[in-house]
């Protein structure tokens, strides 16, 4: 395999794809697997592709290059008091926005305001003939043309490369507060889970721990309501509160993923509550590790080795193992669609 | 390059088979019948459609999705009719589908806070359903008594409350559709994360150019528990976009925040009897929600914004009955509007927020030029301006020259970096103004994902791209439905 081209302009972006006959961007590869594709594939690399091209705070509007590191764009947010509401994974591996969108991984953050499709507004990107288009739009609100931006989360950049990408931001929480609600088990988790989701309380990320033997509660807002929350809910659910650097530790350990297996397969599964029971037993019987977040609609699945099947669809992000796991069925239309953005498979396959 | 339909249709043996899959009393065809299907909110475009189906089942809508695409004949899919895009106004030799009777709520999952409902369901009808779980459905655009859920998805559906929630396309978890070749799919799940490509957002906002909802999927929240909703007169324009400035850089995230000028407020409160703080050019609505520990220690810091923001007067709603009193001024005022004037035109652009103040000026400048009346209602929490442009269909010219000022408005939109629609979609009405915002390649590629779903370019066509044939522009005045009350435009 040669080396990746570096582009770092967005015409050279353009002239890398138009190159060869097989390409694929590829950000800091954080998530490896997805694209460990085959070796007459010519990579483009994206991290000359840095830096933040317009930051408006009072907008609530940033736009970046595709290989702009998560970090940066968290810092230049914090600056001004706003954050990232999807709560991107892998933020000090790494981690670009490009290679976040592709993979469409949202952390426990998107449980409060939604993920990377509720906040993702607009794309420049080549399609599979070479040309830069941008779709979407610069505004936090737009309804003109087909929501493309939107279909580009999680399409692993089968259908485009990402050039420059603009998304919505929220002001940052005035404070946070996480409670530790210990379980027994996974159907103690679920019924947590759901009841919390549907409360009253506004609750900003709700997980359960990889360790499996609690829920991880967070709240965030004005620092003066947050206790009275708290007080309530413990009520509910019996637990404690975390001091502020315990929490700081348990949320970093997260989105870092410090929880995994270092060699085994890291999957990610789109779930909902009702199915996490049979997932965890899945799990425990592969002697693997859950991180189980959003409430209970999604999960990362840490395994020492590769596996058949975890009886729900799952995408491989890095270690061994084939790309999908019980892979969804794509429609019929997936082709025809892949013809109009791709028409000569420029770009791999959303199977490999 | 655009879709083109290639052979001759036969319409008399199409409305033959029409008669085999409903039943005479499902298919209208004379043209009194056809005449309350010839426009929608739109009400300056008017085309008799060939027939109109009303089936009562997704098996129907199937049959007749097929049976279009057998005979070559373009359909349009139509709920209640509100577009004010002209989004489901009706294709000259076509068919219209209403979807009306296709309004089941088929599933509520209170713990997966979801709902599955059928494309004619009303949006308040979702609330209502799952209002005893503590539950609602945020989108919230201001025909929401009578719009429904199918088309709010077709054409992605704003609402008061996007800043925050986002927009329709926000809301539906999975999407269960027949396409223009007769597939049927199914996109997304119950839940609210996915694996590949995100298809249902892909679909929602297609403006009927890919297929037909049949079952939707839609994310509930539960209903915020109190609210803090306070609504400040200013003397000025100006000074109420500087109170949103001041409210945006403060951290805050309200719920939403709505502008409303003189001459809405003139419509308002003569419509629903609102009363508004005297002498002012502009009333601000801006609402705080959530749970009542946090509103309460986030109230103080808002009231203080408003006072230093030098109003008129601030009135917050002291209980529910007063806030619905802000809400229904606010609802009212498009429609409302129509006692200022025998017709008008609702605009729907887009700025970015910290230009309002100059677009407001620029659109007052070119109304004055133009010498036509322009009210001004808009989401200011995310810069979408409805300038509402008056005019008297019965002088010769005068939609002419209010849809020159619309145009005008639209160019100022995208020249300031914004966008020619903010909720109302594309549809009919800015067809020609695609062209604005996306060059020659990128309506290229939206042509080739409209003929991926749609080879035969038989699902609405005429909407979005600028192509074609354009029905007449019609000069007569309000919607029946909206004279009578029953609607109002957003």
């Amino acid at each position: 395999m040669n080396a990746p081209l570096t582009p770092s302009t967005l015409a050279e972006l353009a002239a890398a794809v138009r190159s060869a006959p097989r390409v694929l961007a590829i950000g800091a590869r954080t998530k490896p697997r997805l694209s460990a594709v085959a070796p007459e594939v010519t990579l483009i690399s994206t991290l000359g592709l840095n830096g933040i091209t317009e930051y408006q705070p009072d907008e609530f509007t940033f736009t970046a290059l595709a290989g702009t590191p998560l970090r940066e764009i968290a810092a230049t947010l914090a600056e001004r008091g706003q954050y990232l509401p999807f709560d991107p994974y892998l933020l000090h591996a790494g981690a670009t926005i490009g290679g976040t969108l592709a993979a469409g991984l949202s952390g426990p953050g998107r449980f409060r305001f939604g993920g990377l499709r509720d906040f993702i507004l607009g794309v420049r990107f080549v399609d599979g003939t070479g040309r830069l288009l941008r779709l979407g739009g610069k505004v936090v609100k737009n309804a003109a043309g087909f929501d493309v931006p939107k279909f580009f989360v999680g399409s692993l950049g089968r259908f485009g490369v990402f050039g420059e990408l603009t998304f919505k931001v929220f002001p940052r929480p005035a404070a946070t507060l996480t409670l530790r609600l210990p379980v027994a088990d996974a159907n103690a988790a679920t019924q947590i889970l759901t009841a919390a989701a549907g409360a009253r309380w506004e609750i900003d990320a709700l997980d359960l721990l990889p360790s499996a033997d609690a829920v991880a509660l967070r709240l965030a807002g004005p620092a003066a309501a947050l206790p009275l929350l708290a007080a309530e809910i413990l009520t509910r659910f019996p637990g404690d509160i975390l001091a502020a650097a315990t929490a700081e530790a348990l949320w970093a350990d997260l989105r870092e993923l410090r929880w995994t297996f270092t060699d085994g397969p890291l999957l990610k599964l789109a779930l909902t509550p009702a199915q996490l029971p049979a997932l965890a037993t899945t799990v425990r019987t592969h002697a693997g590790r859950l991180h189980v977040t959003a409430g209970g609609n999604a999960a990362l699945v840490s395994l020492p080795a590769p596996i058949a099947s975890l009886g729900l669809p799952a995408l491989t992000l890095r270690g061994p193992g084939p790309l999908w796991l019980d892979a969804p069925t794509s429609p019929a239309i997936a082709a025809a669609v892949k013809t109009a953005l791709d028409p000569h498979n420029r770009f791999p396959s959303l199977a490999a | 390059m655009s879709s083109t339909i290639t052979s001759v249709a036969d319409p008399a043996r199409f409305l033959r088979r029409l008669g085999e899959i409903l039943p005479p009393a499902r298919v209208l065809a004379g043209p009194a019948q056809l005449a309350a299907y010839e426009s929608d909110g739109l009400t300056a475009f008017r085309t008799a459609p060939l027939a109109v189906a009303v089936p009562e089942t997704q098996a129907e809508v199937i049959a007749l999705v097929r049976l279009c695409h057998a005979e070559k004949i373009p359909f349009v899919a139509r709920g209640s009719g509100t577009s004010l895009s002209g989004g489901s106004t009706p294709v000259a030799g076509g068919l219209v589908i209403t979807l009306n009777r296709l309004n089941r709520i088929l599933r509520v999952d209170p713990a997966q806070r979801l709902a599955v409902v059928e494309p004619g369901v009303i949006n308040t009808a979702v609330t209502l359903a799952v209002a005893s779980y503590g539950l609602h459905y945020a989108p919230d655009p201001s025909s929401q008594s009578i719009c429904t859920i199918g088309g709010n998805v077709a054409f992605n559906s704003g609402g008061a409350h996007c800043l925050k929630y986002g927009m329709t396309s926000n809301h539906v978890l999975g999407l269960k559709a027949v396409l223009a070749s007769g597939e049927v799919v199914e996109f997304g799940s119950a839940s609210r994360e996915q694996l590949g490509p995100d298809w249902c957002g892909l679909f929602v906002g297609n403006e009927g150019l890919f297929g037909i909802a049949l079952e939707i999927t839609l994310q509930l929240l539960p209903r915020a528990e109190v609210f803090h909703t306070v609504l400040a007169g200013y003397r000025t324009l100006e000074q109420a976009g500087d109170a949103v400035s001041a409210i945006i850089a403060s951290g805050l995230l309200p719920g939403a925040i709505e502008i409303m000028d003189a001459l809405a407020l003139e419509a308002a409160s003569a419509a629903v009897h609102a009363e508004y703080p005297p002498g002012c050019e502009a009333v601000l609505i801006v609402e705080l929600e959530g749970p009542r520990e946090v509103v309460a220690a986030q109230r103080p810091q808002l009231d203080a914004l408003i006072a230093a923001s030098g109003p008129v007067e601030a009135r917050p709603a002291r209980d529910a009955t007063e806030r619905a009193a802000i809400w229904k001024g606010r609802k009212s005022a498009f429609s409302a509007v129509g006692r200022l004037s025998p017709d008008f035109i609702v605009q729907d652009g887009v700025v970015p927020r910290r230009r309002l103040g100059e677009a407001l000026r620029r659109i007052a400048e070119m109304s004055r030029a133009a010498g036509i009346r322009c009210a001004n209602v808009f989401h200011a929490g995310d810069g979408n301006l409805h300038p509402l442009i008056l005019y008297n269909g019965t002088e010769p010219g005068a939609l002419e020259r209010a849809e020159i000022l619309a145009g005008k408005i639209l160019h100022m939109c995208v020249e300031m970096g914004g966008s020619i629609t903010g909720e109302h979609g594309v549809g009919l009405e800015k067809r020609d103004y695609l062209a604005t915002m996306f060059n020659a390649d990128e309506l290229d590629c939206l042509h080739r994902l409209r003929d991926a779903f749609d080879p035969l370019g038989l699902a609405n066509p005429g909407k979005m791209f600028p192509d074609g044939t354009a029905p007449a522009l019609a000069q007569h005045g309000l919607h029946p439905l909206e004279k009578a009350g029953l609607i109002s435009r957003e």
